[in-house]
């Protein structure tokens, strides 16, 4: 009988069985830098708002402090959004008349709340809480970027597991001294990892990796 | 042992079929456990008119351990007048938290020093009286309390921002403010006079 297939099939065959290996596992990796790409967690998307809310104008250039807007991030789990009356503080007189103010006035008017658009949201199975991170001397823009720079507010971390666990793993690569906890424009020293072995004892910073750190 | 060919093919459909189960089932859980049915704070819900979750105080209700029968630290006065003493006692960690709430709250308008030229002024604001004349010099510490807690004219009002205790530390550190501008050279560290007078000259 003769032969169905030349002997050369054979390496054919190897190559596309290796190749078809490859190819899957060229799609997983492909599929996994997807997962973690800003396509799909949003990350440096500015997120268009109801009011084009300035982050770059009220912190940087007007130098207000984190804290008057987000008033509860030092004690409770939530950083809080600032109700209607905070705006208005100020735009009862300035900006009075500008029409980008308009569903500010009109939310204070009704008193139906402002509905901002959520920028950044971990799942509900996650557990996390602003409180400790800030008093242990992890400063908002570790997690959130620039936001003295964002004209709209963007989402500047993936906020997988791996992302939370590596800071939780090397607190110290991170951690800034506690008064520096709301200074827009702190920036990692060169000698960072020195300084943050110090903070570390000097905090009492755990290393807290267990699960039930997160999932409660 | 050797496999029976047939009885393997059947495992393997059974194990692809049991595999393909707990993936499709596992996928439905996280799913749910993404978004469960449970609101935090500033979620939205289609149940009330206003969209919020939250819901306001009902009128003319108290929420327990929060009748407020204090007159002195609630509102800054006894029998309707301004009292000038703290409620608690001034130590240096209420002056330091004072100073800290003042930069957050107070320092955009009334600027760090207290004299009424902050950034917001400077971009159009009204801009305030500055603490050290003898009018506001003459000021009840509870008056202090009364503005943060009511406003004052075009001021507006600090009582959602700013708890009680934290007003008290405030009004105490504008207090502060106003000695520092008026220090007396008596006192001032002996070994440190000198230093000063040099400085001024
Ligand atoms: C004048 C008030 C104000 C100040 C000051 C302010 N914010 Fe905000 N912030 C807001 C408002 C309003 C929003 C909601 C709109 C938006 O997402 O941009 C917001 C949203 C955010 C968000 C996104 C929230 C989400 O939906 O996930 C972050 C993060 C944030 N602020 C961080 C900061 C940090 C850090 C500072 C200080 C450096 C700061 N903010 C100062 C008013 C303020
Ligand atoms: C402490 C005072 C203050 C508060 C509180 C405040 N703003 Fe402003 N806002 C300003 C000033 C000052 C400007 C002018 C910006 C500039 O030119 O630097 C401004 C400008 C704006 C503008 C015009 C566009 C821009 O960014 O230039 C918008 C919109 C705005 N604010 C929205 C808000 C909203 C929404 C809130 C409430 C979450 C708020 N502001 C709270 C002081 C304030
Ligand atoms: C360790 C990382 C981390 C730090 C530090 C941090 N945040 Fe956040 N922030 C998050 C995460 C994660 C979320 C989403 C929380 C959720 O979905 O429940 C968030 C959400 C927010 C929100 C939306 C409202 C809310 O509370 O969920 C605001 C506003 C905010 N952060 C402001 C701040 C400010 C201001 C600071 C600094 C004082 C800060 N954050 C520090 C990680 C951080
Ligand atoms: C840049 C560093 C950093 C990042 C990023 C970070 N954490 Fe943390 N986290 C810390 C530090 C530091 C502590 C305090 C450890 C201690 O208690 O000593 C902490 C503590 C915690 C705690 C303990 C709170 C408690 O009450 O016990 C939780 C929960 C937590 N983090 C969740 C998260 C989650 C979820 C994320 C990701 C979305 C995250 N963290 C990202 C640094 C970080
Ligand atoms: C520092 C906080 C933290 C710790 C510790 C932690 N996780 Fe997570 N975990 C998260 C966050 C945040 C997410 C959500 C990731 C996302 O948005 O996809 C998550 C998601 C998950 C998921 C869902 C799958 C996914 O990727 O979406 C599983 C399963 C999980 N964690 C298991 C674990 C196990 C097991 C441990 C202990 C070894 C653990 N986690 C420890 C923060 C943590
Ligand atoms: C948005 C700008 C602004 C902020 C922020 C602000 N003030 Fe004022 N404040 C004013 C203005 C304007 C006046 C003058 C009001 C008038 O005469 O109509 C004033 C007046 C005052 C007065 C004098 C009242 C009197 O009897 O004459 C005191 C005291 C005072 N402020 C304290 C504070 C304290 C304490 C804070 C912080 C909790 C604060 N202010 C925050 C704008 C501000």
């Amino acid at each position: 009988m003769a032969q169905l297939f030349h002997p050369s099939a054979n390496a054919i065959a190897k190559v596309t069985i290796f190749g078809g290996a490859f190819i899957v596992a060229g799609l997983v990796w492909a599929a996994a830098e997807l997962y973690r790409s800003p396509y799909v967690t949003r990350a440096g998307d500015p997120i268009s708002q109801p009011v084009p809310f300035s982050h770059k104008h009220h912190v940087s250039d007007d130098g207000i402090d984190c804290r008057y807007c987000h008033t509860s991030v030092e004690n409770s789990s939530f950083a809080g959004l600032p109700p209607t009356k905070t705006c208005m503080n100020c735009h009862s007189i300035l900006w009075l008349d500008s029409p980008m103010l308009e569903p500010v006035r009109k939310s204070f008017q009704t008193g139906e709340p402002i509905h901002w658009t959520r920028v950044n949201y971990v799942p509900q199975f996650v557990f996390f809480n602003h409180s400790i991170h800030v008093n242990k001397g992890v400063g908002c823009t570790t997690c959130h970027g620039p936001v003295g720079e964002m004209p709209l507010t963007w989402q500047a971390e993936t906020l997988h597991m791996r992302w939370c666990l590596g800071c939780h793993e090397h607190p110290e690569k991170f951690v800034r001294p506690v008064g520096e906890v709301f200074n827009p424009d702190w920036k990692p020293p060169a000698d960072q990892l020195d300084r943050g072995r110090k903070l570390v004892e000097q905090n009492h910073i755990q290393k807290l990796n267990d699960c039930y750190t997160c999932h409660r | 042992m050797r496999l029976n060919p047939d009885n393997f093919g059947a495992r393997l459909v059974r194990l692809a079929a049991f595999m393909a189960a707990a993936v499709l089932l596992s996928g439905c859980d996280l799913q749910d456990m993404y978004r469960q049915p449970k609101t935090e704070p500033y979620m939205s819900s289609p149940v009330f008119a206003d969209g919020t979750s939250a819901r306001p105080l009902e009128a003319d209700t108290v929420a327990r351990g929060h009748l407020r029968t204090n007159e002195v630290f609630y509102t800054g006065k006894l029998n309707g007048k301004e009292v000038d003493a703290l409620p608690f006692p001034v130590t240096k960690a209420v002056l330091l938290r004072g100073q800290g709430r003042f930069d957050i709250f107070c320092s955009p308008c009334h600027d760090r020093a207290g004299n009424g030229n902050g950034m917001i002024v400077q971009r159009g604001y009204r801009r305030p009286p500055p603490y050290h004349t003898p009018q506001m010099r003459a000021m009840a510490l509870g008056h202090f309390f009364d503005v943060i807690s009511n406003g004052f004219g075009v001021m507006p009002d600090y009582a959602a921002q700013i708890p009680v205790e934290d007003r008290w530390a405030i009004a105490a550190y504008v207090r502060t403010l106003q000695f520092s501008q008026y220090a007396p050279l008596a006192d001032v560290p002996a070994g440190e006079r000198q230093k000063l007078k040099e400085a001024a000259k």
